[in-house]
């Protein structure tokens, strides 16, 4: 597992009170692993704050997994 | 119209003496100060470095650690006092109408932490606004009665009064007006406040309104002492589940006592200090005397807001003699504050808590920290200095007054007598 995958399973761990065997690709937020809007919100932050970099909106719509996160993550940050 | 009879079938507290009502009572009435050093962050800075904060409370034994920390610690005080409040009532929340339910709640700033957490969190970035999405809903202090309804699936009345340190007995008060006109069954009521926070204690100190006796907190709050210097500065909650007369009995709840009346008046005078000849004092119990029908010789306790503040004691001392006239110096008053220091918003709800414990043990707790009288006092009232008194209390009168001149008081009378 990369680095930024498991920076993004300990956020989601810490964030929404999972197990991590829970946190698999295909997990989604809200439909596996009880976030609600507002958790989406603050999952989206806690990456832009984590990997310092600014996800737009309109980006941000489309991070609805955990392997959505994790790809996104992988391209975008660190540039 | 005639109105429907209140009655208390349920109590829960967590107060700097106490995490729940029994532990509450039991030091209330042995006399023990809440005080001590602030451990909640580094205070050698302020003027104030001591306050009554909550102690030992696991809030994870009450809250799944996933929700507490949606919530701002006053809302979490909130839940840990109306689940014991619930609980004592032996109510059956499935066979209630939940409908006819309602959550009135009282603070007086609500989410202080959080609001302070995250402007701080703001200060120290680079000026992206970084602002967490649960900050709104956990600072707002109303998020304390909709986090109870949804709790509990209360879906009558639901709103938090904001009156400073007369705000849990305003939120009691108007519970109480829901239930007798017959809107409301039963509503959870009382307050909750967690301002041991670096804006709450440097707040209060640019006010000077807190004692700065740093070299002995627990003999700081010295309610009508010829030294007091300020109040102290308390945190906690308190919960009483207010139900409809005929609804208790149907249903064999166990009744502390009848809510009989509530008064309500403002200074109309200044946004800190009060009226210099107590006005909103006397007219507050005046109003809460006419409206439970009684006469003021009916009254056995005043459990007063006295908060340890050279003006405040006097004008309410004063105000008890202009009210009950001879009378003021037969009854017992007291000043629980001496003990848990002010929990300002929900400060109503543990002395209306301690009203109702007085007169189910017929025991008066005490107005503690008196070293030295004071000549600004008559003598002949009866303070309750340092020991708790035995003595029949069947009526009791709580005051609360808030900044801004808000001016509450509720009378309980036991059902019998």
């Amino acid at each position: 597992m990369s680095e930024i995958a498991q920076k993004v399973k300990n956020i989601i761990v810490e964030k929404l009170g999972v197990e991590e065997s829970e946190v698999t690709p295909e997990a989604s937020f809200t439909n596996d692993l009880g976030a609600d809007s507002l958790d989406t919100v603050e999952l989206i932050m806690e990456f832009e704050k984590e990997f310092n970099i600014s996800i737009p909106d309109d980006q941000a719509e489309n991070i609805g997994t955990v392997g959505q996160a994790i790809t996104y993550l992988e391209e975008n940050a660190g540039k | 119209m005639t109105f429907k009879r209140v009655v208390v079938t349920g109590l829960g507290a967590l107060t700097p003496i106490g995490n729940n009502v029994s532990t509450y009572w039991t030091n209330l009435a042995a006399g023990v100060s809440g005080a001590g050093p602030i451990t909640k962050f580094d205070a050698s800075k302020f003027r104030t470095q001591f306050a009554c904060e909550v102690k030992g409370l696991d809030v994870n034994e009450f809250i799944p650690r996933q929700e507490a920390r949606k919530m701002d610690p006053f809302a979490q005080y909130a839940v840990v006092v109306a689940d014991e409040a619930i609980k004592d009532s032996g109510l059956n929340l499935e066979s209630i109408d939940l409908d006819r339910a309602g959550v009135i709640w009282g603070s007086g700033i609500g989410g202080l932490k959080t609001f302070e957490d995250e402007v701080k969190n703001y200060a120290r970035g680079d000026g992206t606004p970084r602002i967490n999405p649960f900050f709104i809903p956990k600072m707002i202090a109303d998020s304390a009665s909709g986090i109870l309804s949804i709790r509990y699936g209360f879906r009558g009345v639901n709103y938090v009064t904001v009156s400073a340190c007369a705000s849990a007995t305003n939120a009691m008060v108007d519970a109480f007006n829901y239930i007798r006109l017959g809107r409301l069954k039963l509503a959870i009521t009382g307050g909750s406040e967690a301002a041991v926070t670096e804006a709450g204690i440097g707040g209060f100190n640019a006010l000077r309104a807190l004692s700065e006796r740093n070299d002995s907190p627990e003999t700081a709050s010295r309610p009508f002492d010829k030294d007091r210097d300020g109040f102290v500065l308390g945190e906690g909650a308190g919960a009483i589940i207010l139900e409809e007369y005929e609804h208790a009995k149907a249903r064999g709840a166990k009744i502390y006592a009848e809510l009989i009346g509530g008064g309500m008046s403002s200074d109309a005078y200044h946004i800190t200090a009060p009226h210099p000849e107590g006005a909103g004092a006397i007219s507050v119990m005046k109003d809460a005397l006419d409206d439970a029908g009684i006469s003021p010789e009916s009254v056995d306790y005043i459990n007063v807001h006295g908060t340890s503040t050279p003006l405040g004691d006097v004008s309410e001392a004063m105000a008890i003699e202009k009210v009950f006239g001879d009378h003021a110096y037969k009854l017992n008053i007291s000043s629980t504050k001496s003990m848990t220091g002010h929990l300002l918003g929900a400060a109503g709800a543990v002395e209306a808590i301690a009203c109702l414990m007085a007169m189910q043990h017929d025991t008066v707790p005490p107005t503690i920290n008196h070293f030295t009288d004071d000549e600004e006092f008559n003598p002949q009232l009866n303070f309750t200095f340092n020991t708790a008194q035995q003595r029949p209390v069947n009526v009791a009168l709580s005051n609360t007054f808030g900044f801004g001149g808000h001016n509450v008081s509720v009378i309980f009378r036991k059902l019998d007598a």
